[in-house]
């Protein structure tokens, strides 16, 4: 029998570019909140807390994407603290909306911007986080659903694999027993080609998904720009559809640049 | 002769903020030589790529700003896309997007007040380890947010970044009896309120006042949350077309935050403070006569107090929350049809922490040409240092790590959210 106390395992939240709302999921897990925190030990959450304890992390939670040169260096060093590594959101796992400036010049964009351009320092591309270090689990969603988060916690801190589905939203919509807005009503949706997760939240609202969740686990994308030709979507719209919050994931980016080829 | 002795107080990473900051005052002996709120949250240059993209997806692109705060962001472009577009919503419309505006007021203060603030006035670190010697004061705080949540989860799918707000409207609006079942709750959170502003005005407020400049929407009949002029306590009174001409932002080399100013250089305060002070006698009575019993003058120039203002918003926002849905009737069609046309539109709405500013400039196919977006921390964010710069002043004989947890709780007396403002802080204290 071992004498010794169990320690509690510490948990660190880290910010990149990013809108704060995937680690605002955490606070706005009101029912959860209080259990959470006296079952691990949040060691380092700077949004929360002005104690920030030193590594290592038993779990680093990573919001936002690589934008500047000090970020790309600041998450060789999380990496190194962390003994897994989650990203949470479409920022840190598919580089968000900010990865619009991958198609730009962002020059350019600096000086739409700001009056003093040489002020700013920002890398050309809006990258994912495990385009840089390796990562042990990508939570999908903008934002990423609390729900999800406290099952990829709890099961990380088991040891097993967490219960979050890769299928389509299309399989959520069936399961509420929403009729299909795209057949019904011809909406252009994202849904057949986007990771379950949200609950089909935006055709249970009377519009079409609009991919926050990013590709699911094998998307026909090509066979949804043709449907959405058929709906009457002409190549700009359909490469905006795919250009939104998860653009730079490999098949969305793949999508919007065929259509905007075409 | 004496050589004064410099400190530099620097706090890296400025905590329970939204986003990413840093503080840095340098002193010599007491005087101070040097404040900067710096924001190193690395821009991501929204009004570049909202370029090109339609007016429609606006709403759902603008959210992304902010976590905190996206129906501010929501509200302020769709009512400067309908202004260019001339698109008239249908009267249940209007009384909906307050009550969506109400779920964010308390969701968000409540936030603040519990979770970012109030841990500074009982001297925690954060409200987890406030939680072991106030459990029921934070089990409160996070049911008065949830209540907030809950709004917003009901009229928009989810708490952060809502699926429902369109241009002329909404996607769906709810019906009479799903908003109905809110209402138990809310009475709830309006009781919880009166308690949070009880609460709060018994804590100890350093003696600072400061003479500022407030600036906020006002409306001849109501506390603002989307409509008004854009008045002050020295005498501006303009429309949101004429922003631009009454302010400028301007860029400062420590921050990736543009800094906004009146024309003339002077800066001014948005936010819970001004708003209350320029529209005190819109409150309802429950919420004027909360404010009395609290101590609150009108004007209220001590920034520390702004605490105890947002706990009378919250009064306010579960008061009108529950006048709307008592009053609601829900619209014919939840969105007013759209006819694109090159025009220019021209909001500001009040979000939780101050005036949102935005312009859109629009093409014949609806497209976007140029986007404005003027956050309330940017705003704010010259009245944050010159409140430092004055405060500071104040308790340089202090140790500095009592200086430190000070000045942070300065910043914080501001909400800002650093997030919004990059386009926004650390606290280095220098002792020269």
């Amino acid at each position: 029998m071992s004498s010794k106390i169990r320690r509690k395992p510490r948990i660190g939240v880290f910010k990149f570019a990013s809108c704060d709302g995937c680690q605002l999921s955490l606070l706005d897990a009101e029912d959860e909140l209080l259990g959470v925190a006296g079952a691990i030990d949040i060691a380092y959450f700077p949004e929360a807390s002005r104690a920030m304890l030193p590594g290592p992390y038993d779990i680093g939670l990573v919001e936002g994407s690589i934008t500047t040169y000090h970020d790309a260096q600041r998450i060789q060093e999380v990496r190194r603290k962390c003994k897994t590594l989650i990203t949470i959101g479409a920022c840190a796992t598919a580089g968000g909306i900010q990865a619009l400036r991958n198609w730009k010049d962002v020059d350019e964009f600096i000086r739409v911007v700001y009056a003093t351009p040489k002020y700013i320092n920002t890398l050309k591309l809006s990258t994912p986080i495990a385009e840089h270090v390796p990562v042990d689990f990508e939570l999908r969603g903008c934002p990423i659903n609390k729900h999800q988060l406290i099952e990829l916690i709890t099961a990380t801190l088991a040891g097993r694999k967490p219960n979050v589905p890769t299928y389509s939203v299309c399989m959520e919509c069936k399961r509420k027993g929403n009729i299909c807005i795209v057949v019904a009503q011809g909406v252009a949706c994202l849904g057949p080609v986007t990771q379950a997760g949200c609950g089909a939240l935006c055709p249970s609202y009377d519009r079409g998904c609009y991919g926050c969740y990013g590709p699911m686990e094998s998307p026909n994308a090509v066979s949804l720009s043709n449907q959405l030709h058929i709906l009457g979507q002409n190549n700009a719209e359909i490469t905006r559809a795919f250009r939104g919050f998860n653009a730079w994931a490999w098949q969305f980016r793949k999508a919007s640049e065929e259509s905007e080829r075409t | 002769m004496s050589k004064q002795q410099s400190r530099t107080i620097k706090v890296d990473v400025l905590a329970r903020v939204e986003g990413e900051g840093a503080l840095y005052v340098k002193l010599k002996g007491d005087q101070v030589q040097d404040v900067k709120l710096k924001i190193y949250e690395p821009p991501r240059f929204f009004e570049a790529f909202l370029r090109g993209r339609h007016f429609s997806e606006l709403p759902d692109i603008v959210a992304r700003i902010c976590g905190i705060c996206p129906i501010a962001y929501q509200m302020s472009a769709v009512h400067a896309v309908e202004r260019a577009l001339g698109i008239a919503i249908d009267p249940s419309v209007r009384p909906l997007r307050r009550l969506f505006y109400c779920g964010e007021w308390i969701e968000s203060h409540t936030l603040h007040v519990y979770m970012l603030h109030a841990p500074d006035f009982l001297g925690y670190p954060d409200a987890i380890a406030m939680a072991r010697d106030h459990k029921e004061i934070v089990q409160q705080g996070l049911r008065l947010k949830k209540a907030g949540n809950r709004i917003v989860a009901l009229m928009g799918g989810r708490e952060i970044h809502p699926v429902s707000a369109a241009v002329g409207g909404f996607y769906k609006a709810p019906s009479k009896s799903a908003l109905k079942e809110l209402v138990d709750e809310l009475k709830w959170a309006l009781d919880a309120s009166l308690a949070t502003a009880r609460w709060v005005s018994g804590f100890d407020f350093p003696d600072f006042e400061q003479d500022y400049e407030f600036v906020s929407l006002s409306h001849p009949e109501e506390y603002p949350f989307n409509e008004g002029r854009i008045v002050s306590n020295r005498g501006l009174n303009i429309d949101a077309s004429e922003y631009e001409e009454n302010f400028t932002e301007q860029q400062v080399q420590h921050s990736n935050a543009l800094h906004s100013i009146l024309r003339g250089g002077d800066s001014y305060m948005v936010g819970p403070m001004a708003r209350f002070n320029l529209n005190f006698g819109k409150l309802p009575e429950i919420a004027q006569q909360a404010a009395r019993d609290c101590g609150l003058q009108v004007p209220c120039r001590n920034p520390f107090r702004s605490i105890v203002v947002r706990a009378i918003e919250l009064v306010f926002a579960c008061h009108e929350a529950l006048r709307v849905i008592r009053e609601y009737e829900p619209p014919s069609a939840p969105r007013a049809p759209t006819l694109a046309r090159v025009a220019t539109g021209r909001a500001a709405t009040e979000a939780p922490r101050g005036l949102l500013y935005h312009r859109y400039q629009l093409d014949q196919d609806g497209l976007i040409t140029s986007a404005k977006i003027v956050p309330p921390t940017s705003q704010n964010q010259k009245r944050i240092e010159e409140d430092l710069r004055y405060f500071v002043s104040r308790v340089a004989t202090r140790p500095t790590e009592e200086i430190t947890w000070k000045c942070e709780q300065a910043v914080r007396n501001y909400d800002p959210c650093i997030s919004c403002a990059t386009h926004f802080l650390r606290l280095h204290l220098e002792r020269d």
